[in-house]
């Protein structure tokens, strides 16, 4: 038996774990809020004729260039901090997993936006984020490339919400069963 | 050693990680309307225009057949009183439009004509744009988009009985059916007076909200023809007449708006407003090119009528988001199936 007395406490150890920078933590919560929220609209305002379908639409375009901005930064930021190690103990195809997925979510939260801008500038619709306000387009119309756009952006919803789930359900692998602090690693609060 | 807390706490783990991941698989599939099968999609309706053998590739999925024109808008500045957009600024604004009528086919016969559409995409230097599609009929046949869709799927229906009874259940559509059995034909896109219906919201410069409703008035003046002489024509009779008409010289529309009273109608398309109510002419719109749509201008464009430019918006009445959301869908089929329908 181990002398739980001959370790310092919970507390301590969790305030020298590494973890991702406030910042880095702020904009994962907030991305992780608008891009859920983006996808819900997205499906949301394509399966109704309501009046909703508008206000839906009006949200969609603004939040998902929005996001677009709030992406680059955090690829700025991590850059410059990095991100903190995982477990040792953490099986090697898991650690491929994590780090495969993180990749695929930095593409897709890049792709997106640029695909669903481009969508609307390939059928020569304005875009409008607000009103009065319109961004640029940034292909020409086009019918082909549009369909191809429609068909991207769509697949790859489909791709990121499936993404986002087996993602929360290993955060919270970690958090309840690993109990490993990777999930502090985000979320803060002390290591279990 | 098995723990039998330790167990049981990585039960109660795993369970409430598949009910956070369940449930947000099926919020997101009830989102989507996955789990709703009487919720009334923009591609259900969209699936209703099309007639028993299929859509056409390629084409619109209602008011299938036309042809392209360009030209601009004459704004005289009397309608920047009503409005704050710049296409209300006395100006000439580009134009690209279309002809058409209601069907599904692109090849339907002209004489078929009932129901004429004009569709106008105004550009002005803000970068802003005004779209509408306005047809000949003075009001529209239904008050709400559910029934619209009744309203295809009952003139789809083999039963006997069916438009009857979709008749008896939506009395408003006495006054388009008394429309099309008594309004003169003419043989010209250029004779017809082409009506919004919707109602939509203008607001001026200092704020102030007004629900408007507006038509596009021919210069030309209607010559009535027999119904039974349009039968006779060549099936792409109003195609070739507009053709030659504008190669010869301009067609000319003045763009009449009508403000509402309160306690107007702004809802119901069905419903015309009563004739006192006062009209702004705003401008005129001269049509001095048309094109095959195959390879023209307007074969690309979506005719959406929430494209508004700031200093208009959408109204209580439900139809232009019920149609922005089915054209979209109309528009994404078409172009996706672009092989089906070649340019020229
Ligand atoms: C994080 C970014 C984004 C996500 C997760 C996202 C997600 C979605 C989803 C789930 C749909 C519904 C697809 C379907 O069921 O058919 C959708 C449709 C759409 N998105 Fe996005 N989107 C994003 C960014 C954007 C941006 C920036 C724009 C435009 C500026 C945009 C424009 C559209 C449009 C116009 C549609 C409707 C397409 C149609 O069916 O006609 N999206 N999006
Ligand atoms: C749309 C939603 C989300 C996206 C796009 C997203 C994206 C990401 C990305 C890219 C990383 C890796 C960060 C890096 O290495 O730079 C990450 C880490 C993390 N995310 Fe999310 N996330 C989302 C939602 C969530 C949710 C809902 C949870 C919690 C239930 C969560 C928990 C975590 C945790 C614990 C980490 C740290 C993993 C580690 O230390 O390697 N995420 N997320
Ligand atoms: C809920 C009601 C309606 C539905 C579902 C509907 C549906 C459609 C569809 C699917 C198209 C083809 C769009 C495209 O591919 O670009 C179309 C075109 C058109 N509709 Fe409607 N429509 C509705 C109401 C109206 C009303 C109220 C008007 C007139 C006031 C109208 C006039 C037109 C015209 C003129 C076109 C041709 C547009 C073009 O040239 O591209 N529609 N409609």
């Amino acid at each position: 038996m181990t002398d739980a007395a001959s370790f310092p406490k919970a507390d301590a150890v969790a305030d020298e774990l590494p973890r991702f920078t406030p910042l880095q933590r702020l904009i994962h919560w907030l991305m992780a809020a608008g891009i859920i929220a983006m996808l819900f609209i997205g499906v949301g305002m394509v399966s109704t004729i309501a009046a909703t379908h508008l206000t839906l639409v009006s949200i969609h375009k603004p939040l998902g260039v929005a996001l677009l901005a709030l992406v680059i930064i955090r690829i700025a930021v991590r850059f410059r901090y990095g991100a903190p190690p995982l477990p040792v103990d953490l099986p090697s195809p898991m650690k491929l997993a994590a780090k495969a997925s993180h990749y695929a979510f930095y593409g897709l939260m890049v792709a997106m936006p640029l695909i669903g801008w481009a969508m609307l500038s390939a059928a020569d619709y304005p875009i409008t984020l607000w009103g009065g306000f319109n961004l640029p387009p940034i292909v020409a119309p086009s019918r082909e490339l549009h369909a191809l756009l429609w068909d991207a952006h769509r697949t790859l919803a489909f791709v990121f919400f499936t993404l986002v789930l087996l993602h929360v359900a290993a955060a919270l692998f970690h958090a309840l069963v690993r109990r490993d602090g990777v999930f502090q690693q985000m979320a803060g609060g002390a290591r279990p | 050693m098995a723990d039998p807390t330790r167990s049981r706490s990585l039960l109660a783990s795993l369970t409430a990680i598949g009910f956070v991941v369940g449930g947000g698989a099926a919020a997101f599939a009830y989102t989507a309307g996955w789990l709703s099968p009487d919720r009334l999609t923009p591609a259900k309706v969209v699936d209703a225009f099309a007639p028993p053998g299929g859509p056409a590739l390629g084409h619109r999925r209602n008011h299938a057949k036309g042809v392209c024109f360009t030209g601009s808008f004459e704004s005289n500045g009397a309608g920047a009183e009503l409005s704050k957009a710049q296409v209300f600024e006395a100006g000439r604004y580009p134009v690209v439009g279309r002809f058409n009528f209601g069907t599904p086919s692109p090849v339907a016969p002209d004489a078929k004509a009932r129901v004429r559409g004009f569709s106008v995409r105004i550009s002005t230097p803000d970068g802003q744009e005004w779209r509408s599609a306005q047809i000949s009929a003075p009001v529209f046949p239904v008050s709400t988009p559910q029934a619209f869709y009744e309203l295809l799927q009952a003139s789809g229906s083999k039963a006997p009985e069916a438009m009857k009874n979709f008749a008896a259940t939506h009395p408003e559509i006495a006054g388009f059916g008394g429309w099309t059995k008594t309004a003169p034909w003419t043989a010209s896109y250029a004779e017809e007076r082409y009506n919004g219906l919707n109602s939509f919201i203008f607001t001026d410069a200092g704020g102030k909200d007004r629900a408007v409703r507006w038509s596009w008035v021919p210069e030309a003046p209607p010559v009535s023809v027999p119904a039974d002489d349009i039968a006779k024509r060549g099936p792409d009779f109003l195609q070739e007449e507009i053709t030659q008409r504008i190669a010869a010289g301009p067609a000319r529309w003045t763009l009449v708006v009508t403000v509402a009273d309160p306690g107007d109608p702004t809802a119901d398309p069905s419903k015309a407003w009563p004739a006192d109510r006062r009209t702004v002419e705003v401008g005129k719109l001269i049509a001095d090119k048309v094109e095959p749509e195959a390879d023209g201008p307007c074969r690309d464009v979506n005719f959406d009528p929430t494209v508004l430019p700031l200093g208009i918006r959408t109204s209580d009445d439900p139809f232009p988001a019920a149609r922005s959301a089915a054209y979209a869908v109309s528009f994404d089929r078409r172009t996706a199936e672009a092989k089906d329908y070649p340019a020229k």
